[in-house]
């Protein structure tokens, strides 16, 4: 019989409020090797986690239970406090009475009622309960950076200025991400090509960081510490040791009307391109769906000029087989596609462009060399509309997005001020809904838009943009000044919603990272684990996880590399005990198992038993490798003989705590 | 049918721990009520889940059980919920042809973020069952009070 102690917590009045807390610890008093049961204000105090202990060595207690808040939140609290006491951690189960009893029900008299139940099945299941050894497992000291943006960038340098190798695998032939394309930052417009270039050279030239870039992750197995990842290098058809990026191949190329994705096909580029001047690694890539050479056999003028003799037509994808320790994943974000916004034009008129098109026409490297021009006519605009939260803040989830995009409102005011101070002879108008600008000098900023450059704030949201003789007709409310406005326009910009990029949902699906309805991926801890993966090892940085601004990226990059270096220092990691366990004598080697394992951590072996009339008998039985099984239990369900049971939450235990519910 | 207006069922959660047991935490972070005869049983995973718990919970009295996993495709352990899916589907026929009525049993995919799909799906699932009235047909007299 376990000796059991009840510790059951007020947590302030969160619990104490709908649970009577000394009735509780008085019925569970009674239970059946219970023998002692209090309650205290606060378990997980200094003072509680004494309480505990004390008990422990005074009682001789075998096992406890804590009756406080979720496991999710203190299960490891509670486990340390226990071993410090020189009682298995393993001894420990929570009974969860506040997320699921006090915080959900309103009744002290049912809310103490459930309490007691829920007390009374973690007592059954601690009765149960069999001390667990945790095995350990090696660390691979070596980390990947999966998107090379500034989320990307950062977290690679941190993490390889820790001293550890970090492999940053980017699906574009360029690192650099959103950022390479954006002209001025805010709050303080310093370009942002000379604050992200020489992070990118710094990156090229760290001996710690390999950067794969047109590649691809294409499967990851293995857990924290022991990630085992396959990278598509994409073929690019040129050789990246022999090219200089000289750059005569993308002049001398005669296929002239590939739309640029740089300029998000505001202008054109070659087949064979090197995405912009500043680009990391500066090697060319032919893009094989306009090449001629690789779709007719007919050209080849690119490995005529090329005086390294780089060009390489047969060149395949390879695969890469890469170990990790830590994964990091910064896929980054994308505006979202304006096709269901019609009633902006956006695919009527060129002239109705989105902020990040418009960033593009504002800038020195851009399709117009920094002039601002019409996209249909060449010629310079003189009224501007600006329309916010275009697909933020949506009711309707099938057109836009429910959240708030975050970084339009600072970006809109950017781009008025930007563009009344070169010209000055335009008219600006923004529309919003709310202007949200938290953070460090970003109100001062959005008021010296209003203030110092006259850009006509108006709340209220545009309905209707109909192109007409060449201008934009934009209808719109003006819901301060309680009038309809119609204004003129040369040019619309819309603030597009922002979404994380396509990529993230295969690549949670292969990382087994959770997301959210949005397909952001989900934090360990909204407040306390913001850059940690529900998923061991799982680290996020940037957009991927919420929309964010420049500095807000680079925080949780460098917060991420963190993460990253305190596991990466760690020799060993001390691996989950709760692990499933074959009976052998019960096991009668029918695979069933085996094939249900997502690790393949079950194997076979021959064991001699004892036979009836002193014979030994040879058996085939399952066993199970503890430092690759990670506790799933599919294969105690599939065992038909009943031999495959789960280390921490077996049968009996699950069954004592069906009981002690329905009793 | 009968409806006892002052029955209250035993509803048993089974919940796995990576989505629907946190949407189930989140629930209550965020207050969303729930009936308090909704009681949560944690397993690692949805495909941990013995079809034999299932009877012995019914064997025990229980009015209605429900299973609650992550969506498809999100399983933390990759493949956990297809299995968890498959068997059930095989145990409620079974259960049905018994004569346990088919809304006693419900499998329902709840992501850590679905704190309100939670709540909603427990209040009605209990109501359901309210209405069914009490499980007589597995259970065993002897294991009573």
């Amino acid at each position: 019989m376990q000796r059991i102690g009840v510790f059951v917590c007020w947590c302030g009045s969160n619990i104490a409020a709908t649970v009577d807390v000394e009735a509780v610890a008085n019925a569970l008093a009674m239970e059946p090797g219970v023998v002692i049961s209090t309650n205290y204000q606060y378990m997980c105090s200094q003072a509680g986690q004494e309480m505990i202990q004390n008990a422990i060595r005074e009682h001789k207690l075998t096992g406890i239970v804590v009756c406080s808040c979720s496991p999710r939140m203190h299960e490891a609290t509670f486990r340390k406090t226990a071993q410090q006491a020189g009682l298995n951690p393993y001894m420990v189960e929570i009974a969860n009475i506040r997320e699921q009893c006090s915080w959900v029900h309103k009744d002290k008299l049912t809310g103490t009622e459930k309490a007691i139940i829920l007390g009374r099945a973690a007592i059954a299941k601690v009765h149960l309960n069999a001390p667990l050894t945790a095995g350990q497992s090696p660390v691979t000291k070596r980390a990947l950076v999966i998107g090379g943006g500034i989320a990307g960038i950062q977290t690679a340098l941190d993490i390889a200025d820790a001293g550890f190798e970090v492999d940053i695998v980017e699906k574009k032939p360029t690192i650099g991400g959103k950022m390479s394309q954006i002209d001025k930052t805010f709050p303080t417009l310093d370009c942002a090509a000379c604050i992200l270039t020489p992070k990118m050279v710094d990156v090229a030239q760290n001996e710690k960081i390999k950067i794969y870039s047109y590649s691809e992750v294409e499967a990851v197995k293995g857990f924290v510490g022991n990630f085992h990842v396959t990278i598509r290098k994409k073929a690019r058809y040129v050789d990246e040791t022999k090219c200089t990026g000289c750059g005569l191949c993308t002049e001398k190329c005669p296929q002239k009307k590939v739309p640029n994705e740089f300029n998000l096909g505001l202008d054109t580029r070659r087949a064979i391109y090197i995405p912009f001047a500043q680009a990391i690694p500066k090697v060319a890539t032919i893009d094989a769906d306009y090449c001629s050479m690789l779709k007719s056999g007919k050209c080849g003028v690119c490995s005529k000029v090329c005086t390294a003799g780089a060009i390489d037509y047969k060149q395949t994808d390879q695969l890469i087989e890469q170990e990790y320790g830590a994964i990091v994943v910064a896929t980054g974000f994308n505006p979202i596609s304006m096709d269901k916004f019609d009633e902006f034009a956006y695919s009527k008129s060129p002239d109705v462009v989105t902020s990040l098109e418009y960033e593009r026409l504002m800038n020195a490297a851009g399709p117009t060399g920094g002039t601002l021009l019409r996209p249909s006519d060449k010629t310079h605009p003189h009224t501007i509309v600006f329309v916010q939260c275009v697909g933020s803040r949506c009711d309707s989830s099938e057109k836009g997005k429910s959240y708030c995009s975050k970084i339009c409102c600072m970006y809109t005011a950017k781009h008025a001020m930007l563009t009344r101070e070169k010209y000055p002879d335009t008219e600006v108008y923004v529309f919003y809904i709310d202007v949200r600008t938290p953070g460090k000098n970003f109100d001062e900023f959005y008021r010296r838009a209003v203030e110092d450059y006259d850009v006509h704030y108006v709340k209220g949201m545009v309905g209707k943009v109909t192109p007409e003789n060449g201008k934009l007709k934009v209808q719109a409310s003006d819901l301060l000044g309680g009038r309809q406005m119609h204004i003129d326009a040369d040019m619309v910009v819309l603030a597009a919603a922002i979404e994380p990029d396509k990529s993230a949902r295969p690549l949670a699906t292969m990382l087994t990272a959770s997301m959210d309805t949005n397909d952001f991926f989900t934090e360990a801890h909204p407040k306390l684990r913001p850059v940690e993966s529900p998923t061991a090892g799982i680290f996020l940085s940037g957009a991927c996880q919420g929309p964010k601004d420049i500095p807000e990226t680079v925080a949780q990059a460098g917060a991420a590399a963190s993460k990253v270096i305190g596991l990466l220092a760690k020799d060993n990691l001390t691996c989950n005990p709760c692990v499933a366990k074959s009976d052998e004598m019960m096991c009668n080697g029918c695979s069933a198992c085996e094939k249900v394992c997502p690790y393949g951590a079950i194997t076979y072996m021959d064991k001699e038993f004892r036979g009836p009339n002193r014979t030994t008998l040879i058996r085939r039985v399952a066993s199970v490798n503890p430092a690759v099984c990670q506790g799933c239990g599919a294969c105690t369900v599939a065992c038909p003989s009943g031999a495959m049971d789960l280390q921490g939450f077996s049968n009996s235990q699950i069954m004592a705590e069906v009981d002690a519910i329905c009793k | 049918m009968q409806v006892n207006e002052t029955f209250t069922p035993t509803i048993v959660a089974f919940c796995c721990n990576w989505c629907s047991y946190a949407g189930a935490d989140l629930s209550g972070t965020n207050r969303l009520n729930y009936p308090a005869n909704v009681k949560i049983i944690r397993i690692p995973c949805s495909c941990r889940l013995n079809p034999m718990f299932i009877l012995r919970a019914f064997q025990r009295g229980a009015d209605g059980v429900i299973l609650c996993g992550c969506h498809p495709g999100d399983c933390h352990y990759t493949t956990g919920n297809y299995y968890a899916r498959r068997r059930m589907t095989l145990l409620f026929s079974m259960l049905d042809f018994l004569g346990i009525e088919k809304e006693r049993t419900r499998v329902e995919w709840v992501s850590a973020a679905e704190g309100a799909k939670f709540a909603a799906t427990m209040n009605e699932f209990v109501d359901t069952v309210t209405k069914l009235g009490k499980n007589k047909r597995l259970e065993d007299l002897r294991c009573a009070k």
